[in-house]
C-alpha cells in the first residue's frame, strides 16, 4: 500500500512537532506563505509569536533558547525576510546559541537568476552559522529538519539556518520522521585524552593558588553541579565571564566575581598571580583577557572545552581537555585530592574591600544626586529577591546591570557577549518569557538600544508578554559617551541623544508604566512594576554622565584596572 | 615578521555544495593568499580531498586547520610540511614549434627534466611535465630563456602524506566505533 503524501509544509508541521517545537517566531510573507498555511491547522501545537520585524524574531528565539536550554524557532520569509535575521544569527554564532532559522527562498528553477525577493542565504550565512542548508525536495524534509535540530543543540550549540525553496513547500511527500544523532564528519563530544586529565589531576593537586574561569559552556553543558563539586573539592576560587555569571550562583562562597575590562577587582588581580588557571567553557574573549602578552604568564593552564578550535586559540593551553564539561569536570573530580586553599581565598579580601570602598558603595548607595544604574539594577535584583533572569541591552546598561544583579539561578544571564548587539534586549526578553514562563524577566536597557527595536513593544502588548521593561534613561549613547569622555578628550560626538516621551509611547501600546525621577520614588516605582500582572515598562532617569567602573582599558593588561577616571 | 613556511593543507569533506566555500572563507578571514588549490573525489566514496598550499607560520596554519575541520561538512583536515609528503604538480608549456626546433638547447632542456612532448605540429608543440614544484618553475625560466614559450599552465598541487594510511578512513572507523559504543552503554 503506498503511504500517505503531504505537502513539503505540511511535513515541516510534522518535523517540527516530531524535534518537540512548541514555539515559533516569526513573520509571514511571499515565499514562505504554503507553509504559514500549513501553520493555520497546526497553530494549537505550534505557537506562533507574530513579532515586528525579524531580527526580533531572532533574537526572540535566541531569549526562549539562553533561558531554556532548548532550540529556539524562527520563521521567515524570502529576501528582505530572511536578511532581517542576519544580525541574530551571526549573534547566537558568537554566542553559541542553539536556534533554527527557517527561511522562505524562490523556487528551486528560479534559483539564480535573480527573481523576486530572492536572495542567496545560504552563501550570506555560511560564515555565521553553525550550518546552513538549502531544501529543494520535499523529500529532505524530514532529514533536512532533523539535522539542523541535531546540530543546533548537540555540542558547542549554534544558529542553523534552512533556506527552503517554495517548490519544497508546496511538493507532495510520503512522511516519516527522521531521528538523528550521528553525523560522521561532526564530533559533537570529541574524545578526552586521559594523559591530559593526569596531567591536570597532578598540577590541580600540587597547585598552592588555583584559579577557576567559569565560562558559558558550563550552562551550555549543563554542568552547574559538576563544576560546583569540583571546586568544592579543591576548594578553588572563581571568576565568571559575562556569559557565565549565573553559571555559579552569585552567593557561593568560591564565586569571587565577574572577570574582564568591567569585572571585579579580585579576579582580574589574581588572574596574574595564581599558579594554575582552569579555564571551563569559556573562549579567553579580548574583553577578558585584555593584553594577552602579558595574561597570566606565571600560570599553567588548563583548558576544559568542547571546540577543538578553541584550544589555544587565544591563550595557550598547558594541558588541554578536550569534551563536553559536564564529563570532564567529573572525570577531574573523581581524581583529584580534597584541599584547603584557605590562606589563597583570604587573599581576594583586600580587593574585594577596596573595590567595594572605591565603587560600589558610591555606586549602589550614593547620598545625593540623581540616581545610578548600578543602583537602580541592585534594587531590582533584591526586589525580586535575586531569583529574576536578567536580559539586558548593550551598553553602560548591560555593564551595570550584569555587574550589580545577582543570580540565584541557573541560565539567568541573557545578555549579547560577542557581538554586543543594540536592540538584542527586547526582543530577547520576551523570547525569555516564552522559554521560561514561570519566572520573573526583567530587561534592563539604555534609550538607545531600546529605540533600535522598539517596535517589539507591539509584540509584547498583543501576546501581553510579561517582560519587566527598565529603561536606563541618560540621554546618551553612554557607553560611547563614556569612550569618548576617556579617550578622545570629551569630544562628545554624535552621542547626546534626543528622547521620545516612552510614557506615551507605552500607553499607546496599552502597556503599563511609570517614570522614576528620584530616589525616594525607586523602590515604590519597582514595586509596582514587579506587583503588576504582565508586561511594565519602568523608565528610571539616571545620572547622564556615569562611567561603568572598574575598567581595564583596552590594550592593558588584565590586573590593571582604574578605580575611578582621576588617575 | 615571524617566518613563514610553505605548508600543504589535506581536507576531506562531505559532498556538499558549497564546502569549497566555507574551507576558502577561513582563509580569506585571515588574509592568507591560498597558493594553490585541488580538488577532486577522494578514495571513498562520498568523501572530496582538496588539496591547498598557502605560506604562514606554524602558529595560524594550526588555528585555520581547526578552524576549517570544525566546519560541519568537513571530515578531517591535516597540514604537512614539505617533507611530511610526497607532492607532484601537472604543468604544460605550449611552445612554438619553429622556435623550438630551431635551438638544439630546447629539448635537452626537455630531456633534462624529464618531461614529454605530447602534442607536435607546425604552428605548436605541447610539453607536459609532472614533478616537484620547483623544477616546474625552472623549466619554465629555461624554457622562457630560449624565448619559445607561448602559454604555460600548471596544477595545483596533489599530495599524499607519508604515514601508510589515509587517516581519514581510520578516523571514520574509529568514530562510528565510538559511537556504537556510547549508544550501547
Ligand atoms: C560592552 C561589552 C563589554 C563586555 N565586557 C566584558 C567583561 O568585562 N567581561 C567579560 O567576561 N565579558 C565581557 N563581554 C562579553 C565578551 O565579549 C564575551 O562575550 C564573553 O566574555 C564570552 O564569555 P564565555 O567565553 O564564557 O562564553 P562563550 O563566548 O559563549 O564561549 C563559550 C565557550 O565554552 C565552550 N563550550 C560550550 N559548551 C561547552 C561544553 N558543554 N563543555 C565545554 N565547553 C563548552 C565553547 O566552545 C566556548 O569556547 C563584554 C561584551 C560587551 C558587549
Ligand atoms: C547595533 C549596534 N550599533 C552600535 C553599537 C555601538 N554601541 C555600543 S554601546 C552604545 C551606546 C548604547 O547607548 P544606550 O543604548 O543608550 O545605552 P547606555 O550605554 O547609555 O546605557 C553604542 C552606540 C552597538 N553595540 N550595536
Ligand atoms: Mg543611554
Amino acid at each position: 500500500m503506498s503511504k500517505e503524501k503531504i505537502s513539503g509544509s505540511e511535513a515541516l508541521m510534522r518535523a517540527l512537532e516530531a524535534e518537540g517545537v512548541k514555539t515559533i517566531f516569526g513573520y509571514p510573507g511571499g515565499a514562505i506563505m504554503p507553509v504559514y498555511d500549513a501553520l493555520y491547522d497546526h497553530r494549537d501545537k505550534l505557537n506562533h509569536i507574530l513579532v515586528r520585524h525579524e531580527q526580533g524574531a531572532a533574537h526572540a528565539a535566541q531569549g526562549f533558547a539562553r533561558v531554556s536550554g532548548e532550540v529556539g524557532v524562527c520563521l521567515v520569509t524570502s529576501g528582505p525576510g530572511a536578511t532581517n535575521t542576519i544580525t541574530g544569527v551571526a549573534d547566537a554564532m558568537i554566542d553559541s546559541t542553539p536556534i533554527v532559522v527557517i527561511a522562505g527562498q524562490v523556487g528551486a528553477g528560479l534559483l539564480g537568476t535573480d527573481a523576486f525577493q530572492e536572495v542567496d542565504l545560504v552563501g550570506i550565512t555560511q560564515p555565521i552559522s553553525k550550518w546552513s542548508y538549502q531544501i529543494r525536495r520535499a523529500d529532505d524534509i524530514a532529514w533536512a529538519v532533523a539535522r539542523a535540530f541535531y546540530i543546533a543543540r548537540s555540542g558547542r550549540p549554534g544558529p542553523v539556518v534552512l533556506d527552503f525553496a517554495k517548490n519544497a513547500q508546496l511538493e507532495m511527500t510520503e512522511f516519516e520522521p527522521v531521528q538523528l544523532d550521528y553525523i560522521r564528519s561532526y564530533d559533537p563530544d570529541p574524545e578526552t585524552d586521559p594523559r591530559a586529565v593526569a596531567e591536570a589531576v597532578t598540577l590541580i593537586n600540587e597547585s598552592k593558588k588555583p584559579l577557576v574561569l567559569v565560562g558559558q559552556g558550563v550552562e551550555l553543558g549543563e554542568a552547574q553541579e559538576e563544576l560546583k563539586a569540583f571546586i568544592e573539592k579543591a576548594d578553588i576560587p572563581c571568576g565568571c565571564t559575562l556569559l557565565g555569571l549565573s553559571a555559579l550562583h552569585s552567593d557561593h562562597p568560591l564565586n569571587k566575581g565577574m572577570l574582564g575590562m568591567h569585572g571585579n577587582l579580585g579576579p582580574n588581580v589574581k588572574t596574574n598571580e595564581c599558579d594554575v588557571l582552569i579555564a571551563v567553557g569559556m573562549r579567553f574573549d579580548d574583553r577578558v583577557t585584555g593584553k594577552l602578552e602579558t595574561y597570566a604568564k606565571q600560570a599553567k593552564v588548563i583548558h576544559l572545552d568542547v571546540d577543538p578550535s578553541e584550544i589555544s586559540k587565544n591563550v595557550k593551553a598547558d594541558v588541554p581537555i578536550l569534551g563536553n564539561c559536564k564529563r570532564t569536570l567529573k572525570l577531574l573530580t573523581e581524581l583529584i585530592q580534597s584541599q584547603k586553599h584557605t590562606e589563597w581565598i583570604e587573599s581576594f579580601k583586600p580587593y574585594e574591600e577596596k573595590e567595594y570602598n572605591e565603587v560600589i558603595e558610591k555606586e549602589v548607595y550614593p547620598a545625593d544626586g540623581p540616581i545610578n544604574m548600578g543602583e537602580a539594577v541592585h534594587a531590582v535584583s533584591e526586589a525580586t529577591n535575586n531569583e529574576a533572569i536578567l536580559v539586558t541591552d548593550v551598553g553602560q546598561n548591560q555593564m551595570f546591570a550584569c555587574r550589580y544583579f545577582k543570580y540565584t539561578k541557573n541560565r539567568s544571564v541573557v545578555t549579547s557577549g560577542g557581538m554586543g548587539t543594540m536592540g538584542f534586549c527586547l526582543p530577547a526578553a520576551i523570547g525569555a518569557t516564552f522559554g521560561a514562563p514561570d519566572r520573573t524577566v526583567c530587561a534592563f536597557m539604555g534609550d538607545g538600544g531600546l529605540q533600535m527595536t522598539i517596535q517589539e513593544l507591539g509584540t509584547v502588548m498583543e501576546q501581553k508578554a510579561p517582560v519587566k521593561i527598565i529603561l536606563m534613561n541618560n540621554n546618551y549613547l553612554g557607553n560611547v559617551r563614556q569612550w569618548q569622555a576617556m579617550f578622545f578628550n570629551r569630544r562628545y560626538s554624535f552621542t547626546p541623544m534626543m528622547n521620545p516621551d516612552y510614557m506615551q509611547i507605552a500607553s499607546a501600546y496599552g502597556i503599563p508604566s511609570r517614570r522614576v525621577m528620584e530616589r525616594a520614588e525607586l523602590n515604590d516605582g519597582i514595586q509596582e512594576m514587579l506587583n503588576t500582572d504582565g508586561p511594565f515598562l519602568l523608565e528610571i532617569c539616571v545620572v547622564e554622565e556615569g562611567n561603568v567602573l572598574p575598567m581595564t582599558p583596552p590594550g592593558s593588561s588584565v590586573n590593571y584596572m582604574m578605580l575611578n577616571l582621576d588617575c | 615578521m615571524e617566518n613563514k613556511t610553505l605548508y600543504t593543507i589535506i581536507v576531506h569533506s562531505e559532498n556538499l555544495a558549497g564546502i569549497l566555500n566555507q574551507i576558502t572563507a577561513v582563509f580569506t578571514r585571515r588574509q592568507i593568499n591560498i597558493e594553490s588549490l585541488n580538488v577532486s573525489a577522494s578514495s571513498i566514496k562520498g568523501v572530496h580531498k582538496y588539496t591547498i598550499t598557502c605560506w604562514t607560520t606554524p602558529d595560524t596554519i594550526e588555528k585555520v586547520v581547526k578552524q576549517i575541520e570544525k566546519k560541519l561538512d568537513v571530515i578531517q583536515a591535516h597540514y604537512f610540511t614539505d617533507s611530511e609528503i610526497f607532492q607532484r604538480e601537472v604543468a604544460m608549456y605550449k611552445v612554438s614549434t619553429p622556435e623550438f626546433q630551431k635551438n638544439p638547447e630546447a629539448s635537452k632542456v626537455i630531456r633534462r627534466y624529464n618531461a614529454h612532448i605530447v602534442e607536435v605540429n607546425p604552428i605548436f608543440s605541447i610539453v607536459e611535465l609532472t614533478s616537484m614544484s620547483e623544477d616546474i618553475t625552472n623549466m619554465y625560466q629555461d624554457l622562457r630563456n630560449l624565448n619559445c614559450v607561448l602559454q604555460f599552465v600548471r596544477s595545483g598541487r596533489i599530495a599524499v602524506s607519508t604515514s601508510c594510511f589515509e587517516r581519514v578512513n581510520e578516523y571514520l572507523a574509529h568514530r562510528e566505533e565510538r559511537y556504537l559504543k556510547e549508544k550501547n552503554q
